[in-house]
């Protein structure tokens, strides 16, 4: 037992010492190169196409070696990591994600450095550099990005809505092709359906192709006159199906990404998506004969034409990052048009550059990307609510469609519901986090 | 002096448990306590709000909401989950011809990790091609919407939690074997049935063991989390799955209100508590120790 505490201290100090020499290692790069840490959420193919980025930097100069770091949860592991004090250089978020951010206080200010490298607005897609931006200020560069179109199976269609210059353009034209479409066995079982109005890509955002959406005046609005119509529209098809029936037949659906997603499965005829999604068929249904249509717009409303959800991967530097300026070199160079290319190719998305070259548009795996380039440069593309309650928002508004579809509430009773409580969480936002 | 070295060597050998126990328990639970009367969103220093948070969660209709489903959750699953692994424990207790063999099968299921595991309910319950609705048909009966009907996807939880009773059975399993022979023998010599035996003499002398299970059954389902995580995204559909843990969750790392979250943590730490005081209160009454007076 004499013997026993300085084996305990000496255990105590072996311990340290294994930690302190572990520390040390990591302090030491394999080379002599500053070591920018990124952190990205991206895994399998998408992780491989940003890796050939990253390898293309890191052989391209001496001073700086990118290491990427695949990481799940990433919104999470870079707020607390930045709060710690111990970020990564970069982060991949999604753009939706940005304004929040920088509501924390969490991202670097990267304005003057995006106009020293001469990264400037006037190089991109509108919508997607305002993704970036919060406050007229620049805090976040894209990767790739998406915009929403229809994927329509044409096996599935009747032969007079079979090509992208008959398909239907406007909300009538699309509910006569939605009656000839579904498809139902003897009993009234559902087989095919033309359209399931809450799956799918960006639909969340139906309000926008009715009008104003979830703002008006850069206030909240989720009850307003477009939203009731949107919604009622969504809401048509559960009533047109039957609830019971609806509900049947929608959980029957299977991942997004396998053979039994709806559209892959042969189950919806219609289906929203966006440019990635061409993989998918490629991947799951080689055999589908498709084709990609705009979203279709209100009658009488040509104006409102061209809509189009968008949403957009960015990189970021947070605040406290050890090696900000090497980070943003990288950052500068994943702008450069033909590694922007590279990467939206190979990650099969549309460019967040404001001119695509023609190599890109014509080698570009999915066949319409034409059309997804040309509905982000629409005057009508929707990106991400510029709010950081974003999530709220689309809880809320997702509960609301639930219970207008259950018929729960009436749609403008569950939208009042709604809005009632968006406004006392913006205001609770704006007055602890904001400090207004 | 020798006993003062003695105590400070053991002290040494218990630091790194110390150590562990201070930094990553104490430390997080009291700052969440002061977390919860602050305003307090992680990258900004918390201000003070006094009992701001826990006024706005008594009026937050989501959260009585979720606390509602959690408790309803709890109220059904803890009795169900308890009545199972009894009868599974009392069939594992009988000496068969590879009994360890059954005991082992039907332990595994609760070692399923519950992602896996959701997926897989996922696929059971599917509405359409679920193997579940594909058996019912079988016997007439029309296909039950168990993931996208409110009345229904809630049951559907309940019904899976029972899934990972293994853990419960294996100690029900250990107490009844503690449950003296001497006893049957005698309620035997006295002509008591099988059923009278598992009343009069198991279920009072394994009722510390259930007392026991039901307090862990009670603190788990209220933290429910997992689950209806990866099975009902949002609780959906109409929230009729949302429970605490997920608006918690939201709270804090989707909305960044930590103080908002923090109080929902002690709101729910004080219910288990409550509950867990009345199970013990319950069990003074009903609860018979064996070796006791």
């Amino acid at each position: 037992m004499n013997n026993a505490l300085p084996a305990v201290l000496c255990v105590l100090l072996g311990i340290a010492c294994a930690c302190g020499l572990e520390s040390s290692q990591v302090s030491v790069s394999k080379t002599d190169r500053i070591e920018v840490q990124y952190w990205e959420k991206w895994t399998g193919e998408e992780m491989e196409a940003m890796k050939r980025i990253v390898d293309k930097f890191n052989a391209s100069q001496s001073e700086i070696h990118v290491k990427y770091l695949s990481v799940s949860g990433i919104a999470d592991k870079t707020l607390l990591a930045t709060s710690g004090g111990t970020p990564p250089d970069i982060a991949g978020l999604w753009g939706d994600q940005v304004v929040q951010f920088v509501d924390l206080n969490a991202l670097t200010d990267l304005s003057d450095l995006a106009k020293d490298a001469g990264v400037v607005e006037e190089n991109y897609i509108p919508a997607y550099w305002s993704i970036c931006s919060a406050y007229g200020r620049l805090y976040a560069l894209p990767t790739s990005p998406g915009s929403g179109a229809l994927y329509v199976n044409r096996q599935l269609v009747p032969p007079q809505y079979a090509s992208p210059e008959t398909f239907p353009k406007t909300i009538s034209e699309f509910n006569k092709f939605a009656e000839q479409t579904d498809r139902r066995d003897p009993s009234g079982k559902l087989l095919v359906a033309s359209f399931m109005p809450r799956d799918g890509w960006g639909l969340w955002n139906m309000p926008y192709v009715f009008g104003d959406g979830f703002l008006q005046d850069g206030q909240i609005n989720v009850n307003g006159k477009d939203d009731l119509e949107a919604w009622t529209w969504v809401k048509s098809f559960t009533d047109r199906y039957g609830v019971t029936e609806t509900k049947s037949f929608r959980s029957g659906f299977g991942n997004y990404s396998s053979p039994q997603n709806p559209f892959l499965s042969g189950k919806l005829a219609t289906y929203a998506d966006g440019p990635w999604f061409s993989n998918y068929i490629r991947m799951f249904k080689p055999s589908m004969d498709w084709f990609a249509v705009p979203f279709p717009y209100p009658d009488n409303h040509p104006e409102l034409a061209g809509f189009s959800t968008m949403n957009l991967n960015t990189l970021v530097i947070p605040k406290g990052a050890k090696h900000a300026r090497e980070a943003f070199r990288f950052l500068a160079f994943v702008q450069e048009q033909k590694n922007m290319e590279q990467l939206c190719m190979d990650q099969q998305c549309n460019s967040p550059l404001s001119n695509s070259s023609q190599r890109f548009l014509t080698s570009h795996p999915n066949k319409a990307i034409a059309l997804f380039d040309k509905l982000a440069k629409s005057s009508r593309a929707v990106p991400p609510v510029p709010l950081a309650i974003r999530a709220q928002i689309g809880s809320e508004v997702g509960n609301a469609v639930d219970q207008m579809e259950l018929g729960e509430l009436t749609p403008q009773a569950a939208l009042d519901q709604a809005q009632s409580r968006l406004v006392a969480m913006w205001a609770k936002y704006q007055q602890q986090v904001l400090g207004k | 002096m020798r006993s003062n070295r003695q105590n400070v060597i053991g002290l040494l050998f218990a630091s790194p448990w110390i150590l562990g126990m201070a930094i990553f328990l104490f430390y997080p639970v009291i700052s969440s306590l002061y977390f919860s009367f602050t305003s307090y969103s992680i990258l900004k220093p918390p201000v003070w709000i006094g009992l701001s948070n826990y006024q706005e969660l008594m009026q937050d209709e989501i959260f009585l909401k979720a606390l509602s489903n959690t408790l309803i959750i709890c109220a059904a699953s803890v009795p169900l989950t308890t009545a199972l692994a009894i009868c599974l424990a009392l069939l594992l207790n009988t000496k068969r011809k590879g009994i360890s063999l059954y005991r082992t099968l039907f332990y595994i299921p609760s070692l399923v990790p519950t992602v896996a595991l959701a997926v897989l309910w996922l696929w059971i319950f599917n509405g359409q091609y679920g193997l579940l609705n594909e058996g019912l048909s079988k016997f007439g009966i029309k296909a039950v919407p168990w993931l996208t009907d409110p009345s229904w996807a809630k049951a559907t939880l309940i019904m899976i939690s029972m899934w990972g009773c293994g853990n419960a059975m294996v100690i029900y399993l250990a107490g009844l074997q503690d449950v003296p022979q001497s006893l049957y023998e005698a309620g035997e010599l006295d002509g008591a049935s099988a059923w009278q035996k598992t009343k009069s003499i198991t279920l009072p002398m394994i009722s510390p063991v259930i007392q026991f299970n039901v307090i862990m059954g009670i603190i788990g389902s209220l933290q429910t989390f997992a689950l209806p995580f990866v099975m009902f995204p949002g609780g959906q559909p109409a929230r009729s799955t949302y429970v605490v843990a997920m608006y918690l969750y939201d709270n804090a790392f989707l909305y960044q209100r930590m103080g908002y979250a923090s109080a929902m943590g002690w709101v729910l730490f004080l219910a288990t508590m409550i509950l867990s005081w009345v199970s013990l209160r319950l069990g003074d009454r009903h609860v018979h120790y064996g070796g006791g007076a």
